[in-house]
């Protein structure tokens, strides 16, 4: 299958200040890539320029085939956007709404791929079937969410973008949205970008990851290959008649064979840490937030390649 | 055009707005809040005539009032609703939809414009129970709706461009009420036109809301009143003209400001502006 978003070059400026200094990848149909990176490295706005809503400084941008900052409303029909709403439609009712807002993509079904869902189904997919008809103000923080995804896939998009979709859930609001993801995604064959701050939503959404870092993309892999790639030294860590012992070795199993052969049972508190990716992209965001965007980028780069 | 069927989900969305409206308690009150005050302030000089005529108090001002709030319904309801929903992402949703803009301009408008009735029917009710000869003749209801519908036209998308200009929904007061309530101030609505000063009078003549007062006092009062006008009469076809020419100069900027609003959206901007929303102390 083909490319869905191609993105070369990609520069943003607000002011004097460069946000995006450089932004290039390929997404393919039917992936789900997440766009990962410490808060303020350009994930909104990379994702923003991308469903049209932001006009980008330079570079080239291709989007299902058009140019989102002129896509037309038939491009529009095939985009998906989760928003993250807060107060809006209050005296709505989730079923109200999503039939109104579903109505809008009548025109743009075909035979293989009728538009909209069927707003009962999809309320029921993403569990409001209870609150149908509450007043919108009356529902939770994860209510909501739920609607807003609902109505970011009413209109059965080709592809899917969601802006920090689990920021403020709980754990359990959390992981249903990714089980929700993941359905849509096996299910339809929809594409889908998302951003998130959280490698550990990444790890579980993605199947590739987007590492966006000092204004352009510093990693390009799998979770798993990343982290492969990272993953050089382990630390060793043991006591022995009661002094501590640690050593870097590249191979821990035979380290840790060869140290009980020696000693036996006088072993104790054996510890054995692989330099983790979570440990890299920690060092990252702590290096982006103290304003060295630069410099950590090009770090992380280092570690990874 | 492909995004017609647009404009009939959008007349659909308006009609559920009006619906979900009068049914609120919020809204139902202020209604009635609106009716108090000005049936109150009827009733109140219930016996007071208008000086040199027979015609009462309640007669003449009554139309007038009408006049006015319907202005400042179909300015302030939109400016207000426009800045609020901007904010909220309502408009986003519906940039993100295709042809979804025209469909959420199409509801606002059709909303707006069902809000009058409510609003009319709660002043004219006690009114015709309480006062008497309020209308002159039957005839002048044909008169009162083509005042309305384009009084409308001339003033709503003032509502519409101040609600796509006004920087946040706190600022609709001073942006949007301030103008409104001086401008109610020197049309003739609480006292004749003619006892300002020059300039004032002129000033007030050029905008819609004097002569929607006009056009409903020609509506309600019998013929021998037109002689407390300027002039001396209804000045129907200056009417007509005036609030004429609002409507087409309307309807030629308000889709360009309201785009260039919309082309400014984006979930940046509504979460710039829940975080302006909850920062109430500046």
């Amino acid at each position: 299958m083909g490319s869905v978003i191609t993105v070369r070059d990609l520069r943003m400026r607000y002011g004097s200040k460069d946000v995006l200094t450089g932004v290039d990848f390929d997404i393919d149909a039917g992936e789900v890539v997440c766009l990962l990176g410490p808060n303020g490295a350009g994930k909104t706005t990379t994702i923003e320029i991308l469903e049209g809503f932001r006009m980008r400084s330079a570079g080239e941008v291709d989007v299902l085939g058009e140019d989102p900052a002129r896509g037309s409303e038939d491009w529009r029909a095939r985009v998906g956007v989760v928003l993250q709403s807060w107060r809006d439609h209050p005296r709505w009712t989730p079923r109200r709404l999503l039939a109104q807002l579903g109505s809008y993509y009548e025109p743009y079904g075909t035979a293989e791929r009728p538009k909209p869902y069927d707003a009962e189904q999809l309320l029921e997919t993403v569990g409001l079937a209870p609150s149908a008809d509450a007043k919108i103000v009356t529902l939770s923080g994860g209510q909501r969410r739920r609607l807003d995804v609902a109505i970011g896939i009413i209109g059965r998009p080709d592809l899917l973008f969601l802006d920090e979709p689990t920021a403020g859930f709980d754990p359990q609001a959390r992981r249903e949205f990714h089980d929700l993801i993941r359905r849509l995604s096996r299910t339809e064959n929809t594409t889908i970008l998302l951003t998130t701050h959280d490698l550990d939503e990444a790890e579980r959404l993605a199947s590739r990851v987007l590492m966006l870092a000092g204004g352009r993309i510093v990693a390009d892999d799998s979770v798993e290959g990343l982290a492969h790639r990272i993953e050089g030294e382990t630390t060793v860590k043991w006591r022995l008649g009661g002094e501590s012992f640690a050593e870097s070795v590249s191979d821990p199993t035979r380290f840790a064979r060869e140290l009980f052969a020696r000693h036996g049972e006088a072993v104790r508190d054996l510890d054995i840490r692989r330099a983790s990716l979570e440990d890299a992209y920690l060092a990252l965001v702590q290096e982006h937030e103290s304003g060295h965007g630069d410099a950590a980028a090009r770090m992380f780069k280092e570690a990874t390649t | 055009m492909k995004g017609w069927y647009a404009v009939r989900i959008g007349a659909r969305r308006g009609l559920t707005e009006f619906g979900q409206s009068v049914r609120s308690t919020q809204d139902q009150g202020f209604y009635l809040f609106t009716a108090l005050l000005a049936v109150g302030y009827l009733f109140l000089r219930r016996n007071a005539d208008i000086e040199g005529t027979d015609l009462s108090f309640a007669s003449v001002t009554l139309p007038s009032i009408l006049g006015l709030l319907i202005a400042f319904g179909v300015v302030i309801g939109p400016a207000y609703a426009l800045a609020m929903e901007r904010e909220d992402g309502t408009l986003l949703r519906h940039k993100a939809i295709p042809h979804g803009l025209t469909g959420y301009f199409t509801g606002q408008m059709v909303f707006q414009s069902l809000s009058l009735v409510p609003q009319l029917v709660v002043i004219l009710v006690p009114s015709f129970l309480l006062f008497d000869d309020l209308m002159a003749d039957p005839s002048g209801w044909f008169t009162v709706v083509w005042v309305v519908l384009l009084g409308l036209a001339a003033t709503m998308p003032i509502g519409m461009v101040i609600g796509a200009l006004v920087p946040n929904s706190q600022k609709v007061g001073s942006w949007g009420m301030l103008p409104v309530m001086t401008l109610a101030g020197i049309s003739g609505i609480f006292y004749p036109i003619q006892q300002l000063w020059g300039w004032v009078e002129v000033v007030a003549q050029i905008f819609p809301m004097y002569w929607l007062g006009l056009g409903m006092r020609s509506a309600f009062l019998p013929d021998e009143a037109a002689a407390l006008e300027v002039g001396g009469s209804w000045r129907t076809l200056e009417t007509v003209g005036v609030l004429g020419v609002w409507a087409v100069i309307g309807a030629v900027i308000t889709p360009i400001v309201l785009r260039r609003m919309a082309r400014r959206q984006s979930g940046s901007a509504v979460e710039a502006g829940r975080e302006a929303a909850t920062q109430w102390v500046r």
